[in-house]
């Protein structure tokens, strides 16, 4: 229980953080809405291609949203040696990864849960996809954010920190970003499950293992 | 209390340390001092855990920092001249966080406590961005000692202070001593750590290059053996 509660204190302080400046939550919701209103304008999107260009778009705004809350999360500990104050608690290294990873999840799907119904309004897509559209959005940022808290952790101790954590974190998240569009498609073409249950299980087994990896590692990657 | 044999540290093929014996006794004030880069902080890190070592032996409040490193964290508190505190959230709040943190019994009453003993209750709403260089210091203080840890370690706490901030700093110290901690500082400045300590060790190229217990002290022959290794 007691490492549930300091895991708690860890978002409870970050969620607590945002709330009084709001600059990481604005940024990612600002963005993301950037990215689907290009997309939406630049593409000549007739109804027969929204439905086949609205699922990388949609994964594209997450992405690049959810980079520039990961590239913020161990920055501002870093910049402000508090990051120190929390390596110095009395808990478990893994605690810590935990609690910044669930920070992030929670402000990636604060921004999602913002972002989608303007997403479906603009590509002009049927409500009814909206909770099978929230369960793999929900599996598509855990994979993400779960290897993205490591790589933040990591990027973080090197100067070109901002630029390293995308060129890091890219290439090992395409799982994530391929399953997530192709699951993300057969919901709104409405195929049947088996017909994606392959990039399901894949998605599924990413988080899985690389929650488990970063989980183990995370210890390693904060020693100096 | 604090026990260290044969310490190393290196980073890549660069030694920082290169094997320190050190032992802090029970409710001593030792105080360290050495030129920039001689190591003062690695030692730190290592001893609060920070920085895992490359070599040797560190044994605090009877744990061994290579397997009980969690245990041994809720036996220090740590004030650096970072202040290792949450910026955009208040006194209260960051307190209250690190309260979760270290399981510190009756939380309110204790951040209440600190707050008062270093001058801050009245403000502790306040985010810690509009405090003073001074202020965040004092905080810091009340950071480390929240938990009331029976090592205090004080790494270059006076960094950044003006003189009237370093002067009640000062008076913070020395009623932390008064309480009888075990308490480790490194610092430049020389008088404030001669006035503080018990015993002065000189840190140089990793290595311990002088020690003595203050009533020992040959305070001319001290300041010789610093200032040879400061002008080096």
């Amino acid at each position: 229980m007691s490492y549930i509660r300091k895991v708690y204190a860890i978002v409870a302080k970050d969620v607590a953080a945002e709330l009084r400046t709001r600059e990481m939550l604005s940024s990612m919701f600002v963005f993301s809405l950037l990215v689907i209103l290009v997309f939406n304008f630049a593409f000549d999107l007739r109804a027969e291609n929204q439905k086949t260009l609205a699922p990388g778009v949609l994964w594209v705004a997450i992405a690049f949203a959810g980079m520039l809350g990961l590239s913020r999360s161990f920055i501002m500990e870093k910049d402000r040696g508090s990051i120190e104050g929390l390596l110095l608690t009395p808990v478990d290294r893994s605690a810590i990864y935990l609690g910044k990873m669930l920070g992030n999840l929670l402000f990636i799907g604060v921004v999602v849960i913002i972002i989608l119904p303007i997403f479906i309004v603009l590509f002009n897509l049927s409500a009814e996809h909206l909770p099978s559209l929230v369960g793999v959005v929900i599996l598509g940022i855990i994979g993400f954010s779960g290897v993205g808290t490591l790589f933040s952790a990591m990027a973080v101790h090197t100067r070109a920190r901002e630029v390293l954590l995308p060129i890091l974190l890219f290439p090992v998240v395409i799982p994530v970003m391929l399953a997530s569009v192709k699951l993300t498609a057969g919901v709104l073409d409405g195929v049947p499950f088996a017909d994606v249950q392959n990039w399901f299980s894949l998605l599924v087994g990413f988080d899985l293992i690389f929650l488990a990896l970063s989980f183990m590692l995370f210890d390693y990657v904060m020693e100096e | 209390m604090i026990e260290i044999r044969k310490l190393v540290k290196a980073f890549g093929s660069r030694a920082v340390l290169k094997g320190v014996d050190l032992k802090v006794s029970e409710g001593e004030f030792l105080t360290l001092v050495g030129p920039n880069g001689a190591g003062k902080t690695t030692l730190m890190n290592v001893i609060s855990t920070l920085t895992k070592p490359t070599g040797g032996q560190v044994r605090i409040a009877g744990y061994d920092l290579a397997d009980g490193a969690v245990q041994l964290r809720r036996q220090i508190g740590l004030v650096s001249h970072k202040t290792l505190l949450y910026d955009d959230l208040s006194a209260e709040q960051n307190l209250r966080f690190y309260a979760r943190m270290y399981d510190v019994p009756n939380a309110d009453d204790r951040i209440e406590t600190v707050l008062r003993q270093v001058g801050l209750w009245g403000r502790q709403r306040d985010p810690v961005r509009t405090y003073s260089r001074g202020m965040q210091q004092r905080l810091a203080i009340a950071r480390a000692m929240l938990h009331e840890p029976p090592i205090l370690l004080l790494d270059e706490p006076d960094t950044g202070l003006d003189q009237h901030a370093a002067a009640m700093l000062s008076e913070l110290l020395h009623q932390v001593g008064a309480t009888r901690r075990t308490v480790l500082m490194t610092t430049h400045n020389l008088e404030r750590g001669l006035e503080l300590g018990d015993r002065v060790v000189i840190l140089a190229g990793g290595r311990i290059a002088y020690q003595a217990d203050k009533s020992d002290l040959d305070t001319k022959r001290f300041r010789e053996v610093y200032y040879q290794y400061v002008d080096q």
